[in-house]
């Protein structure tokens, strides 16, 4: 049964690679869409079987083969669901039904085949993404990091022709086999301490150290296996990849760049729960580079204006703060966002992709303006989601934020508190000001049509073309709108009258992970009404800027100039990794090793050796005369040298 | 009273003339003549053993070595009477164009 789940789509993604050139693309979207449903119903039969099951033992297995045995190591291909992989599977089947919908909207302007090959890409991400969070140890969770990591670069690159494209697609793919290769010495680690790579048989031995006071073995094995989550799902120092991944396409950027994918550091650490928890010291270092992740991001999204690599920031934002909420012990908290996260995310990744259809591919916030009128499905589900992500009361992000922050607060990292209130201060103004500047204020696209008339001409065609979303992508925005609205509830804490059932249900996932009830429900409340003054605080400050007094703006931008052009450059990061980590490799792989040790050492040895070959077969071959006596004598001479020998021996 | 000796004696010089012949003659004829020769010295040692030691198998062997020689001045006439045809020539030396 559990085996479906990732076979459905795997099935979808043999038949559209094989067959979908020559099918229409009806039939191609079809395929891809029925494999996803096929793959959430299943999920959730399995979900609704897993919650049958009495709570202590509530975790169903399916091994599907054993896949190595080698002396006394075995490594079984078993799926295993529980309550963690169970909320995992939904998120990743459900919101990727609607995104696959979406998509056969999205991309019908493409040829018949290379709709096929969106689809099959897509399919086998999802297959790979269900075997990531369903295998029972790191070998089977393993491959599925490395599938989607391969997915991933097929999709960013997906419009190979455009260079842009195909660069992103390397970059991402170079910059996650850095993090890859800390994942793997962390299992290779973690092997050598404990003897197996089992996660729950990991978390057994685990269970039975003391935590580690000083840096020792656990450490190192959680702190490689965290670099690996930091290229998985963008934190310091390998975030750089993941804005440039928007040059795919925009549902791409939905699924695997924001729902998804750059989640599953955060589940590797949820899963791995009670082996983090015996590193104390790893931990620190997660919710420092979570806490920090988020602020930076959050300061770089509030000036960029592209429309997807404002919500590419904000992504690497949020992710920051679910590894900030896993720094501090807070695993619930951390997934309870992560899974909040994907309805809202995946909701503002399809909305923008709407806007992005009905301007005929323009990403520039500057000029865009005035949409909310000719786009109101659009609008009215973009707002949703910029609520929810914003952490106003009522909708889904405040109640996953908060819980956050909370929890940092309570476990007395008061520093991390106040960076990621402020962060959240920083996530409404730069969500709100992509609101105000895209769908509020007058049209720009049309003032700037007077300035030529080459542009006018092409901005009518603009004009005649701004239609909202086409059904299908107006049914995936509007269900992935409920979701941002109600998602929330389900972890609804007992201040405001829920049962934390979110946290509860996720329990037996964490071991023995401590976590403790804290009745302070004074200081939840306080908490909870500084971070509702930080959301509106944002929502007003955007207001402010970018709604009525764009002058302001305009003001304070050149005022602080200097500050405005290190975050539209980014803090320069990329281009101090090129100078320091990427020009080094290339001046000493191109001086050094290409053109001295390559060609000076391995080919002079050998060509060498070839030519000392040559040289003596130059010689040697004189004694090729072609004369039959001369044959014959050597045979003679030969024949008597040998009867020789033998004779006086 | 002939001996063993005797006829190896005379078989070596046997295979002496027929070297001699293939190294020195400049006819091909001449030539597949000598290995002849060579390879009937080889023979007569083979009977002379086989006689000496109360044995038929050198003798068998004979009878293998004379179909071999059979065969072998048929295929070896034939090359050289389409080397002729070739060349106009019977001297090996001008049949050279095999070499480096």
């Amino acid at each position: 049964m559990l085996l479906l789940i990732p076979l459905l789509p795997f099935v979808g993604f043999l038949l559209n690679a094989s067959f979908g050139k020559r099918v229409s693309k009806a039939a191609a979207g079809a395929v891809a869409c029925g494999a996803m449903v096929g793959s959430f119903l299943v999920s959730l039969v399995s979900a609704w079987q897993l919650v049958g099951l009495p709570e202590e033992s509530r975790a169903i297995a399916n091994e599907a083969f054993n896949w190595i045995t080698s002396g006394d190591f075995t490594a079984a291909f078993t799926l295993r669901l529980d309550p963690l992989s169970s909320v995992m599977i939904l998120v990743i089947t459900g919101i990727g039904s609607l995104i696959h919908i979406y998509s056969t909207a999205y991309m019908h302007e493409e040829s018949d085949s290379e709709y096929a090959r969106y689809f099959s890409y897509l399919n086998l991400f999802a297959a790979f993404m269900l075997v990531l969070v369903l295998g029972s140890n790191f070998l089977v969770m393993f491959v599925g990091w490395e599938g989607v990591g391969l997915c991933s670069y097929l999709l960013i690159g997906f419009w190979y022709q455009k260079k842009s494209a195909s660069d992103a697609g390397k970059k991402a793919f170079i910059v996650n086999r850095i993090g890859d290769f800390g994942f793997v010495l962390g299992v290779l680690l973690l092997f050598v301490r404990f003897g197996t790579v089992d996660f729950q048989e990991v978390a057994r031995a685990a269970s039975s150290l003391s935590p580690e006071t000083t840096f020792g073995t656990v450490s190192w094995i959680t702190l490689l296996l965290f670099i690996g989550a930091t290229g998985k799902s963008a934190q310091i120092p390998l975030y750089i990849w993941l804005p440039d991944a928007m040059e795919g396409p925009t549902p791409v950027s939905a699924l695997i760049h924001a729902a998804t994918m750059v989640t599953a550091g955060v589940y590797m650490i949820g899963r791995n729960a009670v082996l983090f928890g015996h590193a104390p010291e790893t931990l620190a270092i997660v919710a420092v580079i979570g806490a920090a992740t988020a602020l930076m991001a959050g300061t770089i999204g509030l000036v960029q204006n592209d429309i997807k690599r404002v919500l590419a920031y904000s992504t690497v934002s949020q992710l920051g703060y679910m590894f900030l909420a896993m720094g501090v012990g807070a695993y619930a908290a951390g997934i309870f966002h992560l899974y909040t996260h994907a309805f809202f995310k995946a909701l503002l990744f399809l909305g923008s992709g709407a806007v992005i259809h009905a301007l005929a591919g323009e990403q520039d916030l500057r000029k865009m303006g005035g949409l909310k009128k000719d786009l109101p499905i659009t609008y009215w589900t973009f707002l949703i989601g910029a609520l929810a992500i914003a952490g106003v009361p009522g909708f889904a992000g405040f109640f996953s934020k908060d819980e956050i922050l909370f929890r940092t607060y309570a476990n007395g990292h008061t520093i991390l508190w106040a960076v990621g209130l402020l962060t959240s201060l920083l996530t409404a103004a730069y969500m709100f000001r992509l609101v105000f500047m895209a769908f509020h204020g007058p049209s720009r696209s049309a003032s700037a049509s007077q300035a030529g008339d080459a542009h006018s001409a092409h901005s009518e065609h603009h004009a005649h073309h701004l239609h909202d979303a086409p059904p299908a992508m107006a049914f995936a925005l509007i269900v992935l709108a409920i979701g941002s609205a109600l998602t929330g509830y389900a972890g609804l804490t007992t201040l405001l009258g829920g049962r934390d059932r979110f946290t509860h249900y996720l329990e037996p996932s964490f071991g023995a992970a401590p976590v403790e009830e804290v009745a302070q429900h004074g200081l939840e409340g306080t908490l909870m009404l500084v971070s509702i003054a930080a959301a509106v605080a944002g929502i007003g400050i955007a207001a402010y800027f970018f709604l009525k007094n764009r002058r302001a703006a305009d003001a304070l931008a050149e005022r602080f100039s200097g500050l405005r052009t290190l975050l539209l450059n980014k803090y320069y990061v990329d281009e101090i990794y090129d100078a320091t980590i990427v020009q080094p490799i290339r001046i000493v792989s191109e001086d050094g090793l290409w053109k001295v040790v390559d060609v000076k050492l391995i080919d002079a040895a050998v060509n060498g050796v070839g030519q000392t070959v040559a040289g003596s077969s130059e010689r040697v071959r004189r004694l090729q005369t072609g004369s039959v006596r001369a044959y014959a004598a050597s045979v003679f001479f030969g024949a008597v040298a040998i009867l020789g020998y033998y004779l006086w021996r | 009273m002939v001996t063993l000796n005797h006829y190896l004696i005379l078989s070596a010089i046997l295979f002496a003339i027929g070297t001699a012949g293939v190294f020195l003659r400049r006819n091909l004829i001449t030539i597949l003549l000598s290995i002849e020769i060579m390879l009937n010295a080889v023979n007569l040692t083979f009977v002379a053993f086989g006689r000496a030691l109360g044995s038929a198998d050198g003798q068998i062997i004979v009878f293998f070595v004379m179909t071999v020689a059979a065969a072998e001045a048929a295929v070896g006439l034939a090359i050289v009477i389409s080397l002729f045809r070739h060349r106009e020539s019977l001297n090996p030396d001008s049949f050279a164009s095999l070499k480096w």
